[in-house]
């Protein structure tokens, strides 16, 4: 598929369709690929990649590369594509400046997976699809890939490309995933759990921005914590509930945006689930306002920016919010 | 620095006998920019607002912070007092120790406490406030009455003879409403058409009158003064204009099985039909759902002998936009359905009858012409049983809470009416309580027991049960006498409950009217402002409101119009200077805000930037047309950047009162 795509994007340089392309490129380590943007064939032969650690999302940086002169080709997996065009539908990328080619996903490596398995030492890593073979310091080591990815692709919610001006491979189709199961467990619990489960999550955080900054659904011009007249700037947290705070009201910021990429919890240095809280939110409303996936389209509104009439009371939310 | 004064009401002793109102006063005066506090017994009298404006003009206040009851009631009286002697009237704030305090706690400690944090926070806010200046918007002098019943008619003309324009949307085919299947009404016994059919053909005639029959409300944009609505005339598939109501058509449509819903399904209709003689507009429809034509080409009896040739199968649901200054909501009410009532054996016979359709089995227009005949076979029934409050003050869950309220009366009435016309029939009633509270209503039940020979029986009916023989064996208890009665009864009329019309609900969210948990509109105030409902230039009018009887309904008709009438006579209202703006350097041109704004005050454009590299770039930003925006505050919520914000309720100002109450 690599080599097929590079062979692709020069095409596409060369009969002058684009000047730039963006897709993903070595990083520090081996598992460690970074997004990155190509402007000419010798940097494609020289860094492209595209192998089964290609986590990274890069419909975000078309954002700003879509209002740079002439078109960039972007390479986007299925759950890309969802984040592009809910992208598309708040005005930020220009559609007209990306063309985009539609690549196939069978799930990635997670690092962080394989290193919960107590790997460590680890000098190279490569998959050949099925299997991922590590060398550490304390020899080699071989895993399932099926075993070795996170859990947004495990719970792959759709192989189909929703946005793509051409394809590469087999078009896949919707999957039927099990995402909401852990958000049940947590629903399950009773309230005070449940708070000890955030607070010892969310306890961990940093604030090193990281998921934010990744987010798709976070495109402010000027975000609200970075914003002095807000009232919620950034600064030292005098206690971990400020923490939880941001966290909170991030996840109502993507509320009915987020297309559940699973970025924040990759990038998240701590390995704070945070695609939780975001998939509670996507759960709550596909009950109360219907089933709808954020970005599956380039026009339905938002439930949370749409009203009808037949949305449901106010108390019967209230109501569902529990005390349990 | 604001220099801010303090002026802490007593409402006599509504607050300062739970607050200790001096101590609030002295607390207060220790809060960074204030200069002046006091205490007063009647702040909003005319000595308490010289009060204010005294101490305006003496300590040059910049701000000031009334401490009394809701702003609802009196923040208009001290903002104009504040104007009058040169105060920007946004720089008053009202800090409730009413209504959210000395009435909501019994401990005066803990009242006090309350009272002086609440002062707290308003003197927050106006540290952030800025002067504002209100325009004003023109009043587009034509109304609209949402529903043609007695309510909507009674509306309609009251408006239309003080010289304005007036619509009725009517969703049926004809004006009328409930009214027209009534045949007499109590306690007078007048004839129900005789008294409404003119008033119908007054309305027709009114050339400031214009009735959109069969149509429906679909879209309401704007606000008092400026309603932008959208109505959906469905397709009748007769041209309105062509037809003459010669009703040739109805005579020769071969479908003539359809259940005709004005006789409540108790006999047939064509699938062209005029409901009923009166009609206004006179005006055949076709029903798609039963016209061969329609449905599958075949037939078209009713063109051919069509004079007019106003028989137009293609017609198709048309949508037209008219602005209107006020919107009254007549929207009536129905009987509930009594699935959950399955002991009266409704269901299972035809001789069990809800009141209504006993209203069209004694109406000469109805399917038996006014002989009261039993639906299951014809007979004279000589045992009649009334089972009142059917659905009415159930706290079950079954039916509903409230007292449906004309029940007693017209179950009185019809019971007297088989008495004066059968005499030979007994009339048994069962009842929980008779309420008779009206002009002669009292005296109207005792005619019925005591001249007319209505058995009363105070107690419930248990169950119904059809026989064999075509009679219905009634089960009762009599809770006087405490013995159960067994009745063999020909015919059983259940009076059921009233609710509101189902299309209420879909009308109070285009229309951001609020709604009580049973549907019936809520009114602005329930004693003083009872036919205006909490949405500025939206009136209420007969029993959407609550249960009604027909001379409330009108009473209520015509103080809606005369408030509709208030308003349209003015040429234009002052706006609210609290509108929002966005901020340009912040807006993602994400939308959000434009989505979910009810007045479509939003609009984008592109707009060059110089970006601190030098470069220039091309945003897309969000600006708010302040002519149009009505202040709710929806976009201030919905942007995630924080680029919306509100004049005289920023968020700096709202969390600065949050701050304020959490210190």
């Amino acid at each position: 598929m690599q080599s097929e795509m590079i062979r692709r994007a020069k095409e596409l340089l060369a009969d002058g369709t684009v000047n730039r392309v963006i897709g993903w490129k070595a990083g520090e380590f081996d598992y460690d690929i970074t997004p990155a943007v190509f402007t000419c064939p010798e940097q494609l032969d020289e860094g492209f990649l595209y192998n089964d650690f290609c986590q990274a999302n890069v419909s975000k940086y078309l954002i700003k590369e879509s209002r740079k002169e002439g078109k960039i080709l972007a390479f986007l997996k299925p759950c890309d594509t969802y984040s592009f065009n809910q992208l598309i539908k708040e005005h930020r990328i220009w559609r007209d400046n990306v063309y985009v080619i539609g690549v196939p996903c069978d799930g990635k490596v997670d690092v962080d997976t394989v290193k919960q398995k107590g790997l460590q030492g680890i000098l190279s890593m490569q998959c050949d699809g099925q299997t991922v073979t590590a060398q550490t310091l304390y020899g080699e080591e071989k895993f399932d890939k099926a075993d070795s990815m996170s859990d947004r692709c495990l719970n792959c919610k759709s192989k189909k490309h929703v946005a793509y001006d051409e394809l590469m491979g087999e078009e896949g189709e919707v999957l039927d995933s099990h995402r909401f199961d852990m958000v049940e467990k947590i629903e399950a619990m009773s309230s005070e759990e449940r708070f000890n489960f955030w607070r010892g999550e969310l306890s961990r955080c940093i604030r090193c921005n990281a998921c934010r900054n990744v987010c798709p659904a976070c495109t402010c011009e000027k975000c609200v914590f970075d914003n002095d007249a807000s009232g919620i700037a950034q600064k030292a947290a005098a206690d971990s509930f400020e923490e939880n705070m941001f966290h909170i009201i991030r996840a109502f910021h993507v509320a009915s945006r987020c297309t559940d990429c699973g970025e924040c919890s990759r990038v998240c240095p701590q390995n704070i689930p945070l695609h939780l809280l975001n998939r509670k939110f996507i759960k709550d409303i596909n009950e109360f306002y219907g089933e709808y996936q954020a970005g599956e389209d380039t026009t339905t509104r938002p439930p949370l920016q749409a009203y009808t009439t037949g949305d449901v009371e106010p108390s019967i939310v209230y109501q569902k919010g529990g005390n349990n | 620095m604001q220099r801010i004064g303090v002026f802490v009401c007593h409402c006599g002793t509504n607050i300062a006998g739970t607050v200790d109102v001096h101590a609030v006063a002295e607390a207060l005066k220790m809060e960074p920019g204030v200069v002046f506090s006091i205490d007063y017994q009647y702040m909003c009298s005319e000595a308490g607002q010289n009060i204010v404006k005294d101490a305006i003009k003496e300590h040059k206040l910049t701000g000031v912070v009334i401490c009394s009851c809701s702003p609802r009631m009196h923040e208009g009286t001290f903002r104009k007092a504040a104007a009058s002697v040169g105060l920007n009237p946004y720089m008053v704030e009202i800090a409730n120790i009413r209504e959210q305090c000395s009435w909501i706690h019994k401990d005066k400690q803990t009242a006090t406490e309350k009272a002086i944090i609440l002062g707290k926070a308003a003197i927050a806010k106006v540290h952030l406030n800025a002067p504002l200046t209100a325009g004003t918007s023109p009043v587009t002098k034509r109304a609209l009455v949402i529903g043609g019943g007695i309510a909507g008619i009674q509306t309609a003309l009251d408006i239309a003879d003080a010289g304005f324009e007036v619509d009725i949307v009517e969703k049926n085919p004809t004006i009328g409403g409930k009214m027209t299947q009534i045949d007499k009404t109590f306690p007078t016994l007048d004839c129900a058409a005789c008294i409404l059919t003119p008033k119908m053909v007054d309305c027709a005639q009114n050339d400031k009158i214009k009735i959109y029959s069969y149509s429906e409300v679909t879209d309401v944009k704007g606000f008092v003064g400026n309603f932008t609505v959208t109505i959906k005339r469905k397709a009748r598939y007769v041209d309105e204009t062509k037809c003459t109501g010669c009703g040739e058509c109805t005579e020769k449509c071969p479908m003539k099985k359809v259940p005709n819903e004005f006789n409540l399904g108790l006999d047939t209709r064509r699938a062209i039909y005029i409901p009923f003689a009166q009609a206004v507009p006179k005006v055949a429809t076709i029903d798609p759902d039963y016209c061969n034509m329609i449905k599958n080409g075949k037939c078209g009896l009713c063109a051919k002998v069509c004079g007019a040739g106003a028989i137009d199968y293609k017609q198709q649901d048309q949508f037209i936009e008219e602005k209107y200054g006020a919107i009254v909501v007549a929207t009536g009410f129905n009987p509930i359905k009594l699935d959950n009532f399955d002991e009266f054996a409704y269901s299972q016979s035809p001789d069990v009858v809800t009141s209504l359709e006993f209203e069209r089995l004694t109406n000469a227009a109805g399917p038996t012409a006014g002989t009261l005949l039993r639906p299951s076979d014809g007979k004279h029934p000589h045992t009649i049983v009334f089972v009142q409050c059917v659905g009415s003050r159930d706290t079950s869950g079954c039916g509903k809470p409230y007292c449906s309220k004309i029940c007693c009366m017209y179950t009185a009435k019809h019971a007297m009416l088989t008495r004066e016309k059968y005499p030979d029939t007994d009339v048994y009633v069962f009842y929980i309580d008779v309420r008779t509270p009206g002009k002669n209503f009292d005296e109207f039940y005792r005619r019925a027991v005591e001249q007319y020979g209505v058995h009363y029986i105070k107690g419930m009916v248990g169950k119904v049960v059809p026989q064999s023989d075509g009679t219905l064996k009634v089960q009762a208890s009599d809770l006087i006498s405490n013995e159960q009665l067994h009745i063999d009864a020909d015919m059983v009329v259940l009076a059921t409950a009233i609710e509101p019309d189902k299309s209420a609900r879909s009308l109070g969210t285009m229309l951001t009217a609020s709604m009580d948990t049973n549907d019936f509109f809520t009114e602005a105030h329930p004693k003083l402002r009872p036919v205006e409902s909490p949405t500025a230039g939206v009136f209420l009018s007969g029993a959407c409101q609550g249960p009604k009887d027909i001379p409330e309904t009108v009473a209520q008709a015509g103080a809606a119009a005369s408030k509709v009438i208030g308003l349209l006579v003015k040429d234009s209202l002052t706006c609210n200077p609290c509108v929002a703006h966005s901020n340009e350097l912040m807006c993602n041109g994400c939308s959000a805000c434009e989505k979910v704004c009810p007045y479509g005050a939003i609009t984008y454009m592109d707009k060059e930037f110089k970006m601190p590299d030098r470069t220039v770039a091309i945003r897309r930003v969000a600006s708010v047309n302040e002519a149009v925006c009505q202040g709710c505050g929806a976009c201030t919520v919905a942007c995630p950047s924080g680029a919306m914000d509100l004049k005289g309720f920023s968020n700096s100002q709202i969390m600065a009162e949050v701050d304020a109450i959490c210190k």
